[in-house]
């Protein structure tokens, strides 16, 4: 290779990358440590680590737009920001932490892409005085307060019950999973399992496949079962990816209204298979609220107003008065279920 | 005849690969019986089909002792920009919409290309560093935006599902783009050029080959075929984020390796690659129908590249050895 080429190449390279970086926010110096009349401290560096930047789930829980959590920071009068890697894995979510520790953040409102990889980064935080606060994804051993959008046990009993109540209660059924390593997707299928046993025992449930959150895969793994289980009479599918695969593939005069489809997915992704009738209920949290609330507990332990003790509460703006429960755990409510009655209110 | 031992053992590979398909289906067929109803044969023709014709332009890249690793970001940039132009224009028709695909595409090859042959970086340092730029602007655009299907007209999301015959139309337009890639590998002189270049780039170069142009064409083309791929991809799963296509590129690259496509170059085809394509993808949902955990999918998958690979060095070897007889036997023949 022609060295001067290579040469002219790489400084193109270099040139672009740095005027790239220029453009990105740089770090502001800045206080932190006013205090408001409700006793909340204000002007708090507040940093929100979704798993992943650019997952549409995670913008609407976080974004000032949708009244996520820097919605919520703003009207405190804390300073907010989002920041992530690109991919849902902890090497790419580390250095976001450890930069946002390095920044002087005073909370970290986090969603774990690993339980237990991120313990390390976190725990140093938390040794640093950094408030720790986990939302949508927990990592039990490394932080303050867990904020969870709905109890495993409510998302796993209710998406049993919604199915049941569209095939009858007898007949097989099978899971489209995420990854088969998912902390939380084993612990509603878990529930699941649990309520099939104590309410509906003339349900069986065949078969639980991995799509892996990869729309192919999902798609796949759906196909199988169809093949496999030509009796299959419903499918729970409690991940947004799994469930808008298996909704494609039964979005057929084959298979509609023949196999019915419910789980966790978001309104947007879901309206085109609710209005023609493949998928009748389906339900999630609303990620907004979530975040918000997650913001909110931030805060207040930042602030010193709680400690994680059970029986704690707090008001959270707009959405009312929560208590921590056990295991530092705040639970946001019972999940939402879209119909379509319902599902053109909604826009995540 | 050179030609006739060389379309023999074109023929030895390809047979090689449909034998290893047909013994799996028929494997799968006999525990399973409904794996050959028409749905799941349909359903495995269409989810080849993306693959399929990002094993084409890889092919033409391999070939040339060259690798594209950026497709799946390609694929990616292409299925959100194009399917997005939906979005508030109610005018957008299909063709169009492909169109815009297949431009989106060509414009990331032809970066790659000029990378490549203008610059003679290395194909591999190039394509992995636009894997990660071409996925870096997909990030910017899309941000956590999403196109979903409510939002793709029904004719678009019908695509996929269209078929004549009981044969998905995707399926046979796919198979006719793969022929005529093969029609012009085999035929075309600048087509013939790839393998010369992929033999021995510095012969081909003595020779008086275009190398650099022939090298460019092979990255635009590939890259135009990403960019359709992304549209169809589009068409097929109706949601579209910023993480569409991620990983695809090794997968297709597994496809053209197991389909007898020399990974240093300089022999192997198109028809290969797609029922290597092909291969791959009823294994993937032969497992599932089957109901062996999906936790040997990936095992089996890099075992069969194993075995593809090994085959593949074999038949060099016997080939190689058969030449070598030929020429030690039969006085030299006039040109061909």
């Amino acid at each position: 290779m022609n060295p001067r080429r290579a040469a002219w190449l790489a400084a193109l390279a270099v040139s672009a990358v740095a005027a790239l970086a220029a453009c990105s926010p740089g770090a502001s110096g800045g206080s932190s440590g006013g205090s408001s009349s409700g006793g909340l401290k204000t002007g708090l560096k507040v940093y929100v680590v979704p798993k992943q930047l650019g997952n549409p789930y995670f913008t609407v829980a976080d974004s000032a737009k949708t009244g996520g959590a820097i919605a919520a920071l703003n009207a405190l009068g804390e300073s907010g920001t989002e920041t992530s890697g690109t991919a849902a894995t902890p090497s790419s979510q580390i250095p976001a932490i450890q930069a946002a520790i390095s920044k002087g953040a005073n909370a970290l409102v986090v969603s774990a892409s690993d339980s237990s990889a991120l313990c390390p980064t976190l725990t140093s935080a938390m040794r640093r005085g950094v408030t720790v606060v986990t939302y949508d994804s927990d990592a039990p051993a490394c932080r303050d307060l867990f904020v969870n959008q709905a109890s495993s046990k409510a998302i796993g009993t209710s998406e049993v019950d919604l199915l049941a109540k569209e095939i009858g209660d007898s007949g097989q059924i099978a899971i489209v999973s995420a990854a088969a390593s998912a902390t939380n997707q084993n612990a509603w299928i878990g529930y699941m399992k649990q309520e099939l046993k104590k309410k509906y025992p003339k349900i069986r449930l065949v078969s639980t496949v991995y799509g892996n959150d990869d729309p192919t895969t999902s798609t796949q793994v759906t196909q199988g079962l169809l093949e496999q289980y030509p009796h299959l009479k419903g499918i729970i599918s409690p991940t947004t990816v799994g469930i808008a695969a298996a909704a494609a593939v039964l979005d057929s005069p084959k298979y509609r209204g023949k196999v019915q489809l419910t789980g966790l997915g978001t309104p947007d992704e879901m309206k085109k298979f609710v209005s023609d009738g493949t998928v009748k209920a389906f339900e999630l949290w609303n990620p907004a609220d979530l975040g918000y609330l997650a913001a909110y507990a931030a805060v207040d332990y930042a602030s010193g107003k709680l400690s994680g003790a059970a029986g704690q509460s707090f008001t959270a703006g707009k959405l009312g008065r929560f208590t921590v429960g056990p295991d530092k755990t705040i639970v946001l409510g019972p999940p939402l279920v879209f119909t379509s009655s319902n599902i053109s209110k909604y826009h995540f | 005849m050179p030609g006739g031992l060389a379309a023999r053992a074109l023929r030895i590979r390809e047979s090689g690969i449909v034998v290893v398909l047909a013994v799996f289906v028929a494997v799968t067929a006999s525990v399973q019986h409904r794996f050959l109803n028409a749905a799941n044969i349909q359903f495995v023709l269409v989810d080849t089909t993306v693959f399929a014709l990002l094993a084409l332009g890889e092919t033409m890249v391999v070939i040339s002792r060259n690798v594209d690793l950026s497709i799946g970001s390609t694929l990616g940039l292409s299925a959100y920009l194009s399917a997005s132009l939906f979005q508030g224009h109610s005018g957008a028709v299909v063709p169009l919409v492909f169109g815009a695909g297949l431009g989106i595409g060509l414009a990331c090859g032809l970066a790659n290309g000029v990378l490549v042959a203008g610059g003679r970086v290395p194909s591999l340092v190039v394509t992995l560093a636009t894997l990660y730029i071409i996925r870096g602007i997909d990030i910017l655009i899309v941000g956590g935006k999403e196109v979903t299907a409510a939002s793709l007209p029904a004719s678009f999301l019908q695509i996929p599902k269209a078929t004549v015959g009981g044969v998905p139309d995707v399926a046979i337009a796919v198979a006719v783009v793969i022929g005529i890639g093969a029609y012009y590998l085999r035929t075309f002189r600048s087509g013939r050029d790839l393998y010369a270049i992929g033999s021995s780039p510095q012969a081909a170069r003595l020779v008086g080959l275009p190398v650099g142009r022939r090298v460019f064409t092979a990255f635009a083309a590939s890259g135009a075929i990403a960019g359709l791929a992304g549209v169809l991809w589009a068409a097929q799963y109706g949601t579209v984020n910023s993480s569409a296509g991620t990983g695809y590129e090794l997968q297709v690259i597994s496809a053209v390796v197991v389909g007898g496509v020399a990974i240093f170059g300089g022999s192997g085809g198109v028809v290969g690659a797609a029922l290597g394509a092909l291969l791959l993808a009823t294994i993937s949902t032969a497992l599932y129908v089957l109901g062996i955990s999906p936790f040997w999918d990936q095992a089996i998958w890099g075992f069969l590249l194993l075995v593809a690979i090994t085959l593949d060095q074999a038949i060099g070897a016997r080939l190689t050895a058969a030449l070598r007889r030929r020429r030690t036997r039969e006085p030299p023949e006039g040109p061909s």
